[in-house]
């Protein structure tokens, strides 16, 4: 249902009694309706959804996420299960 | 773009893929709630990536299919109009009502037009004082701060020509009455992440109690749907039943307590009509009484205008995931992309369109 | 609009300097137009066929096939990032007649003017049209205009008709891909339909994004040149529908399926960006100055040295290839290394919220 993408907040402006932000998404400026994130500050990441940012992305949160999704397997591989090894597979392995 | 890309990366998607794989060990069907999910699952071909025992059913969640046609022909009736500048998102546009779309009024010299945000609209009703500008409200929790700020703007501003005809959807009445339905086979719940960012995720754990399902708040890249269904089906095999979060870096457990505010004094709970469902108890928003006079429906008398459903449109069985989209009697014959019948056959990633797009290429490899 | 008019080697002469804006005489066929034509387009597009003002321009019969082609154009607005509807009417011609493999030689011009447009506009316009045809090498050699009321039409709409000329024994088409062939595109895809996007009333957004607008004979001059005769089957160029629409088109010609295979995909991005703002695909998004070929799988790799040999196909790319596997289909091999049939669009992609 809900096309929303990330963008970091590069400015922060009042525009007819609205808090709004200019935002980045990977090269792309776009103004934004900050009135749902208060709290948001200058360079944070937020979700964007219809020109309104609704979230700020938890960047530590995010990090973990991927160091998990990036560690799984390499239990397995280190019990010896085995696994197929994919080209291009960068995922850093530890000496059995 | 950051937060994006690296949810995308193929080897941890393997990974996951492959630890699903180790999980499964029956069948088991799994709902993602939103469209936006499904056009992630079909765009990266997730679904190609699990195990044939798991079934990922397509849910309601895309507010262009599940819109009333009613509430289309009221859309049509007012873009219609001489004086009217009517504003939708571009999804809309294609979407039948009961004889045409707003792309055939806008090409009967309806000014039609597309916007990105509904603070567009406002702007447009600014720049325009002698049209009414009307803004077609549409979506679930998500969008609906969007267009109620929208509103609020409008009436804080004193703007007498613009108003919106609102027809909003909430998750949680549909996730109710899917698994109340007697035909369920919904084992569990991949909750639409974007939703719960505004919503928060304490309406859940009820459901999940309630009818023993387990629930994944879940976001929309191949990484994040896979951990999601990674997660249910872990429930699933455990018997278990809890509602997750697998989305923490947008989702908290209250929400967007400002949005949350805002629509409680613009929008109040109202019945809704599902396109292909029927109505569900209290599972839209309509303008409150605060803001009644900025309701297009209301302004250009249209809350008459009724419509009746294709009766050869099976499309709510579909949605619910007890029909096959192309079990349906008229898939392929009386209902195509080019002449849908239902909206799960107007967007590219509505599950009959999508049926129907695998299904020709089906039949070419077996033409061969 | 997008950016100041670059008016610069057009001043307004005299006599349509009375007329600040385009009226109606100017499509009469009486004073006002003759003006137009001797005051703007004759001396813009210069050459003599045009300077005659005959009813048709005469010329010599050139050596071997004629190549015949017609596009119009409605782009709105006129003016976008790195082009205007001026070059655009030139490029899309050339490009018609560069895919079948045809050296550009004439083009005609037929304008539709709505009263009202400002002559500096027209002015401006005309002489993009001028610098993009002597750029190309093709010369303009006849031309109308019709002026259509106030509120008929979006400031400006150009038609041009083109002639080439096909070398001997070169056979090119939609119908000739086979399976086993390679397939290349010449550059990034969708820079034109985003940038054009970019400035769109109720979209806008801020980007250096610029359309990629171009005439490709020469490109495709380079890469025949480069192969062996017959190894080059299908050139298209990528306009609305962008990619996938070409794709699969060629697929049902040639009754061949496609398989593309997207992490291969060339995308600026800029234009990632934006189409992951707005919901949609680049492979569906227009492009004004790529082709895509389809070539000999041994010749392959040539091909690709030879488009990234040029200034336009630096950033050439092996995309996907033809097989003999569901004939008519267009199938993209996701990053994840699924597989999935590439919808046909109905209309134009339209943003999206869902």
């Amino acid at each position: 249902m809900c096309l929303a993408v990330p963008g970091r907040i590069e400015a922060i402006v009042e525009d007819q009694g609205l808090r709004m932000a200019r935002m980045d998404f990977g090269g792309i400026q776009k103004q934004v309706c900050l009135a749902y994130l208060p709290e948001a500050e200058v360079g944070q990441y937020a979700i964007v959804h219809v020109g309104f940012a609704i979230s700020l992305i938890d960047e530590a949160s995010a990090a973990e996420t991927l160091r998990q999704f990036r560690e799984l397997g390499l239990l397995e591989e280190e019990l010896g299960a085995t696994e197929v090894e994919e080209a291009g597979n960068e995922v850093p392995r530890r000496v059995p | 773009m950051k937060y994006l890309d690296e949810f995308r990366d193929s080897a941890p998607a393997r990974r996951l893929a492959e630890e699903i794989h180790r999980l499964a060990t029956r069948p088991w069907a799994i709902m993602e709630v939103c469209g936006g999910q499904t056009h992630s699952i079909l765009r990266n071909g997730i679904d190609q990536l699990l195990p044939a025992s798991l079934s990922l059913i397509h849910g309601p969640g895309c507010p262009v299919c599940v819109t009333p046609v009613e509430v289309i022909d009221r859309a049509l009736a007012i873009a219609g109009r001489p004086e009217v500048t009517f504003t939708s998102f571009g999804d809309m546009l294609r979407v039948p009502g009961s004889e045409k779309d707003l792309f055939r009024v806008k090409s009967e010299g309806g000014d039609v037009r597309i916007v990105y945000s509904p603070l567009d609209a406002v702007k447009l009703a600014q720049e325009l004082p002698d049209r009414q500008v009307v803004f077609f409200g549409i979506g679930f929790e998500t969008t609906a701060p969007a267009n109620a700020m929208a509103v609020h703007l409008a009436r804080r501003q004193g703007l007498t020509n613009f108003s919106m005809l609102a027809s909003h959807v909430l998750v949680p009445p549909a996730i109710e009455a899917i698994l109340a339905s007697p035909s369920n086979r919904v084992q569990a719940f991949l909750a639409a992440g974007h939703v719960c960012s505004v919503m928060g995720t304490w309406q859940y754990p009820p459901l999940a109690a309630k009818h023993r399902v387990p629930i994944v708040i879940t976001g929309f890249e191949p990484l994040d749907l896979l951990e999601g269904i990674r997660r249910a089906v872990a429930q699933l095999e455990a018997g278990e039943a809890r509602v997750e979060n697998a989305y923490a870096r947008v989702v908290s457990e209250a929400g967007n307590h400002p949005a949350q505010a805002l629509l409680a004094e613009v929008f109040e709970v109202c019945d809704r009509t599902w396109r292909g469902i029927g109505t569900i108890p209290a599972s839209g928003f309509r303008l409150s009484a605060a803001y009644r006079d900025f309701d297009a429906e209301l302004r250009f008398d249209v809350a008459g205008v009724t419509a009746h459903e294709s009766p050869l449109c099976h499309a709510g069985e579909v949605l619910r995931g007890v029909l096959k989209p192309n079990q349906c009697p008229a898939f392929g014959r009386e209902c195509t992309p080019r002449t849908p019948l239902g909206a799960t056959m107007v967007s590219s990633e509505g599950a009959c369109a999508a049926y129907y797009h695998y299904g020709r290429a089906l039949a070419a490899e077996e033409a061969r | 609009m997008a950016e100041p008019l670059d008016i610069t080697g057009w001043s307004c002469p005299l006599p349509l300097a009375d007329y600040p804006a385009i009226v109606l005489g100017h499509g009469g066929g009486g004073k006002l137009s003759s003006e137009l034509v001797e005051h703007l387009f004759v001396p813009a597009f210069g050459g003599s066929e045009l300077a005659r003002l005959g009813d048709a321009a005469l010329l010599p019969p050139p050596g071997g096939r004629l190549a015949f082609s017609t596009d119009s154009f409605v782009v709105h607005p006129l003016f976008f990032p790195g082009g205007s509807i001026g070059e655009l009417a030139v490029h899309g011609t050339v490009n018609d007649l560069a895919m079948m493999g045809a050296r550009p030689l004439y083009l005609s011009a037929a304008f539709i003017l709505e009263e009202g447009l400002p002559m500096a506009t027209l002015g401006a316009i005309v002489a993009r049209m001028a610098a993009a045809a002597r750029a190309a090498g093709v010369s303009i050699v006849a031309g109308d205009t019709k002026v259509v009321d106030h509120g008929h039409g979006h400031g400006c709409y150009i038609t041009t008709a083109g002639v080439g000329v096909v070398p001997a024994g070169l056979e090119l088409g939609p119908e000739r891909a086979r399976p086993g062939d390679a397939v290349l595109v010449s550059g990034t895809l969708g820079d034109h339909g985003m940038a054009v996007m970019s400035v769109r009333e109720g979209l806008a957004f801020e980007a250096e994004l610029a359309s990629d607008c171009a005439a490709l004979h020469t490109l495709v001059e380079a890469l025949l040149a480069a192969l062996p005769t017959g190894s080059v089957h299908t050139l298209r160029d990528p306009t609305r529908g962008g990619l996938a629409a070409v794709l699969g088109e060629i697929a049902k010609s040639s009754r061949v399926g496609i398989e593309l295979e997207e992490r291969a995909l060339p995308v600026r991005p800029e234009v990632h960006s934006a189409c992951e703002l707005l919901g949609m695909d680049p492979i569906f998004v227009a492009n004004e100055g790529k082709l895509v070929a389809l070539v000999a799988a041994e010749a392959a790799e040539a091909a690709l040295s030879a488009l990234r040999a040029h200034p336009l196909g630096r950033e050439a790319a092996i995309v996907g290839r033809a097989g003999a596997e569901h004939p008519g289909v267009l199938v993209a091999r996701t990053a994840l290394g699924a597989r999935r049939v590439v919808p046909e669009q109905l209309g134009e992609q339209l943003p999206r919220i869902c």
